[in-house]
């Protein structure tokens, strides 16, 4: 017979988001259960050993695993109870019921509310359809991570990074410390796809080149990678022929692209293509009101301050909605307009406060940010890299309830 | 008596195994680190059902014998097989006759089951398909299996039955007497051996060049694949009308629910350029969006490339040879799979074992497959669990495989990563092993008592990492 366990608010993944709303789900008074499929919490903290963290919420710079330790004491002060090495492999698309299994066999768990919380996988250089061999010798950014940081295993002399995300840019500066050559950065777009400071600590402090409209047009080496042929492309994207040179490399890191998590919901949740995330309400609630969507798992954030904020606010909403506080509220569309990227969440209720955030296509050194007829600001220096915050009052929520839907737009001035 | 097989190919390791049938001690030998490395690593995985092969063939032949060998052969070794059936596509009238002549070839081969439908009856099967399309020949015979695990698994079987496996061993040169075979060379020894069989598949005219034979060039002819992940909503093969020089570009639904569409057909100059290019990846996604238009590229997540052992005759090398003792199954272009299973037969009962008189032997033909937690129901999982906790930690999220799974693998001859990611599909799912590249790597170096930089993807040169961090 499979153990049953019952619970509250099951919380799936402890990464910071998982952890924060497990926190603030039990310190509204709920039961909670946090599962998490690794021995120990922090989900991609633990493996990020440099500081940056935590300048927001403790206000302070924090290392990664720091920043976890920090959640954890949290989590034990509410009383959330930890189910490590449980990987939840089932969702029950009708109620919130998930399964689970541990060394210690299968567990379906319960539950009145689940939060979802399993973070992001890295795009593997499979997606790029990149021609030539298969050797030993490429990794993905978080991959290499794991290997340097936490086995102390060194994958190469000679890298070069594929994608100038903040993970590709804090490798590259890793690898350089940890006495590997880093011949640069190729980034396909014409700006860098992580935060300005990272550019700067991560490769300008060291001399690490950033290339820029560049991209990996074939990887050699039959065993191990022995180089890979870099090439410049237009403003299309398009790679322009006649640009094309070999780099002497033994090791490819990528940093293309973390997608949400969210393999088990896929089936019977409405997922937003572009984004490959789910759709939620201000209340980070899906379309089945038991389900809450949070962290990476939702959309890819840049600050883990920011995942925390936002899994604490729904493990509130999640607490609330297995004590039966609140329900399935009816809610009003928010669409996704000109210039922008990603949204969430993608519907708010109307007369409640909503938080939104936002990513704009490229960067825009000032552009007019608008959700008619409630909001209209100039921002400036806005950036794809950074995430963009917007809070809506509950008076503006009110007055959109008379739309059908509303558009969030950026408008360059 | 002594015979030896060179070549754990799918070929060669069927060999074998039918040879373990008799009072014989059978040696295998197999120049990469694992079984199945060679062709049978890449290619489309399709049991053929015969109407593409003219008739006389072998490849005619021995494909409709082999294809009906295949459900109680993968039921014996615990292989996945599913008969999935397949159409030949028209996209257009002038294509019609192509369909008639390929039925009449298939029936006169001996194919059950062929006939040509409308365009109604095949839409209702396969609402995806082009819609242009005219008309299309059903195959009901066709299937799709796992190459590799056919031939890791027959060897796994011969070895429960006497087998005597030589990995990273390479054949050097074959000792012949007075035109008999006498043994074999190798980087490592001398073998004595009366008996020898050529399975070296791309590079069986080098083997067979040993034995002082004089053989056509063997070329090899490159196949580029795109894989596609998950749910399709496809459920047969789908071929367009053939060419002289091959099937086309195909759209394969996978016995483990993914797509694989491909391959191009083009000569090359070497044996090992398996790689891929930007104009043959093109030709696989038109090719393939002729069949199906819409396809979702962005759940690509690999592609590759295999070579096919092409000769100007365009046909299997199997039998004796004028050198006693010497014996050929070389030279396997597609159907070169699907007839693997008859031409062992047929070579080791019919010629071999008749030639030399051999006496049988106890022998075993099952294997019992590997724990795959991800066939099992919940209950069943729940009890593995409890007889050992590795089956409860999951290692590659994807595909759901635990350590004990890996384990396992690793005890039934995996060696590598590549090795493991084709017996237990851990990184064989769309994150390509971004998460479980790590903890293989450690489990390997755990179970075979190695560093981790000992540790390789799939061949004597390809580390994964060179070492600590600060040595
Ligand atoms: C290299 C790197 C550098 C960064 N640098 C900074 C920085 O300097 N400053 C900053 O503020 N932010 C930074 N970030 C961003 C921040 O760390 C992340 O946004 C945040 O940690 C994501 O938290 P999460 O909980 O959503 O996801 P994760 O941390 O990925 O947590 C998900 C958890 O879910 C678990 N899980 C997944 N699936 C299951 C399942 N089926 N069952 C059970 N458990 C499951 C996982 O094991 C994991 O523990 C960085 C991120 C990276 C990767
Ligand atoms: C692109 C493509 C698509 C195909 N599609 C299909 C299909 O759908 N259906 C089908 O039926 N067939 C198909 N085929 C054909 C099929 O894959 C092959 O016929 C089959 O895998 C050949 O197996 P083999 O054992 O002969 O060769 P291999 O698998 O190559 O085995 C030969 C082995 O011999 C070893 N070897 C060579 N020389 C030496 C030496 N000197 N010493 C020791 N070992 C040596 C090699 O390392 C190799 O492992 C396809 C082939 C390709 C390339």
């Amino acid at each position: 017979m499979i153990k049953v366990w019952k619970v509250e608010v099951a919380v799936v993944g402890g990464g910071a988001a998982g952890m924060a709303a497990a926190a603030a789900a039990a310190r509204e008074g709920a039961s909670v259960l946090l599962l998490e499929r690794n021995t120990c919490l922090g989900g991609v903290l633990d493996q990020c050993i440099h500081p940056g963290f935590g300048l927001h919420r403790y206000k302070e710079e924090l290392t990664g695993p720091e920043f976890a330790f920090r959640l954890h004491t949290e989590l034990e002060k509410a009383r959330v109870e930890v189910a490590f090495s449980h990987t939840v492999i089932n969702v029950n698309p009708q109620k919130p019921e998930i399964l689970a299994v541990g060394p210690n066999g299968l567990v379906r768990v319960q539950a009145k509310a689940v939060v979802w919380a399993c973070g992001a996988w890295e795009r593997p250089l499979g997606h790029l359809l990149i021609p030539g061999t298969r050797p030993a010798g490429i990794f993905t950014a978080g991959l290499a991570q794991r290997l340097v940081n936490i086995h102390g295993l060194l994958p190469g002399r000679r890298v070069l990074i594929l994608g100038s995300g903040d993970i590709g840019l804090i490798m590259a500066r890793r690898f350089h410390l940890e006495g590997a050559e880093v011949v640069g950065v190729a980034e396909i777009k014409p700006f860098p796809g992580g935060l300005l400071r990272n550019v700067r600590q991560c490769l300008e402090d060291y001399g690490i080149p950033l290339f820029l409209r560049t991209t990996v047009s074939e990887i050699h080496g039959r065993d191990r990678l022995t180089g890979v042929t870099l090439v410049e492309v237009d403003e299309q994207g398009k790679t322009i022929p006649g640009t094309e040179r070999f780099i002497k490399v033994d090791t490819l890191v990528l940093s293309v692209g973390l997608i949400p998590e969210i393999r088990l919901l896929e089936g019977f949740l409405s997922c937003d293509h572009v984004q490959r995330g789910p759709r939620v309400n201000s209340f980070w609630q899906t379309e089945h009101p038991w389900l809450f969507v949070v962290g990476n798992a939702l959309v890819v954030f840049d600050l883990v301050d920011t995942v925390a904020a936002v899994g604490e606010e729904a493990g509130r909403f999640a607490a609330r909605f297995a004590c039966g506080e609140m329900q399935g509220e009816p809610c009003v569309p928010l669409k996704r307009g000109q210039n922008v990227a990603a949204l969430v969440p993608q519907a708010f209720i109307p007369g409640e406060p909503a938080r939104l955030f936002l990513r704009v296509i490229r960067p825009f050194p000032k552009a007019r940010v608008k959700i008619s007829p409630v909001y209209s600001k100039v921002h400036l220096g806005l950036r794809p890299a950074e995430m963009v915050e917007i809070r809506l009052s509950s008076e503006a929520t009110a007055e959109l309830q008379r739309c059908s839907e509303a558009t969030v737009e950026v408008h360059p001035q | 008596m002594r015979a030896v097989v060179i070549g754990a190919g799918v070929v060669g390791a069927l060999i074998a195994r039918e040879l373990c049938r008799y009072d014989l001690t059978v040696l295998l030998f197999e120049r990469e680190l694992e079984v199945g490395f060679g062709v049978t690593k890449a290619n489309s995985a399709i049991v053929h059902a015969g109407f593409h092969d003219e008739p006389g063939t072998l490849r005619a032949r021995f494909c409709v014998k082999g294809n009906a060998f295949y459900p109680k052969l993968c039921e014996e070794l615990g292989v996945p097989f599913r008969r999935t059936g397949a159409y030949v596509l028209a996209l257009h009238a002038q294509e019609v006759p192509e369909l008639e002549r390929l039925l009449a070839q298939g029936e006169k081969n001996g194919v059950p089951g062929l006939e040509i439908q409308r365009t109604e009856e095949i839409l209702a099967r396969e609402p995806k398909v082009n819609p242009k399309i005219v008309a299309g020949l059903w195959a009901p015979t066709v299937g799709v299996t796992e190459p590799w695990a056919l031939a890791q698994a027959a060897v796994e079987n011969a070895l429960l039955n006497g087998l005597e496996l030589h990995l990273a061993e390479k054949v050097q040169t074959i000792e012949v007497k007075n035109g008999c075979v006498k043994g074999i060379k190798t980087d490592v020894g001398f073998y004595a051996a009366e008996i020898v069989v050529n399975a070296a598949g791309l590079f069986a005219d080098q083997v067979a060049r040993m034995a002082g034979l004089d053989v056509p060039e063997i070329r090899p002819r490159r196949g580029q694949y795109i894989l596609l992940e998950g749910e399709t909503n496809i459920h047969s093969v789908l071929f367009p009308c053939p060419t002289p020089k091959s099937k086309g570009i195909l759209v394969v639904p996978s016995v483990d629910g993914n797509l694989l569409l491909g391959p191009t057909a083009e000569d090359v100059d070497d044996k090992a350029d398996t790689t891929t290019t930007q104009e043959g990846l093109q030709q696989v996604r038109e090719g393939a969006k002729r069949l199906v238009p819409d396809l979702d590229f962005s759940r690509a997540i690999k592609s590759f490339a295999g070579l096919r052992p092409e000769t100007a005759a365009a046909d299997f090398w199997v039998g004796p040879t004028k050198i006693r003792g010497f014996y050929q199954a070389g030279a396997m272009r597609s159907p070169g799979l699907t007839a693997a299973p008859a031409i062992a037969r047929f070579l080791v009962h019919e010629v071999i074992a008749t030639e030399w008189h051999l006496s049988p032997r106890n022998w075993n033909p099952r294997r019992v497959p590997p724990p795959r937690v991800a066939d099992l129901s919940p209950e069943e999982w729940d009890e593995l669990i409890r007889q050992d906790p590795r089956f409860g930690r999951i290692v590659c999220f994807c595909n759901l495989v635990t350590e004990g799974e890996v384990v396992e693998a690793i005890r039934r001859g995996a060696r590598t990563i590549d090795g493991i990611k084709l017996r237990t599909r851990a990184g064989f799912g769309r994150c390509q092993g971004g998460f479980c590249t790590d903890k293989l790597l450690l489990i390997l170096a755990r179970e075979l008592g190695k560093g981790a930089e000992d540790i390789k993807l799939k061949s004597e040169r390809s580390p994964i990492v060179i070492g600590p961090v600060r040595p």
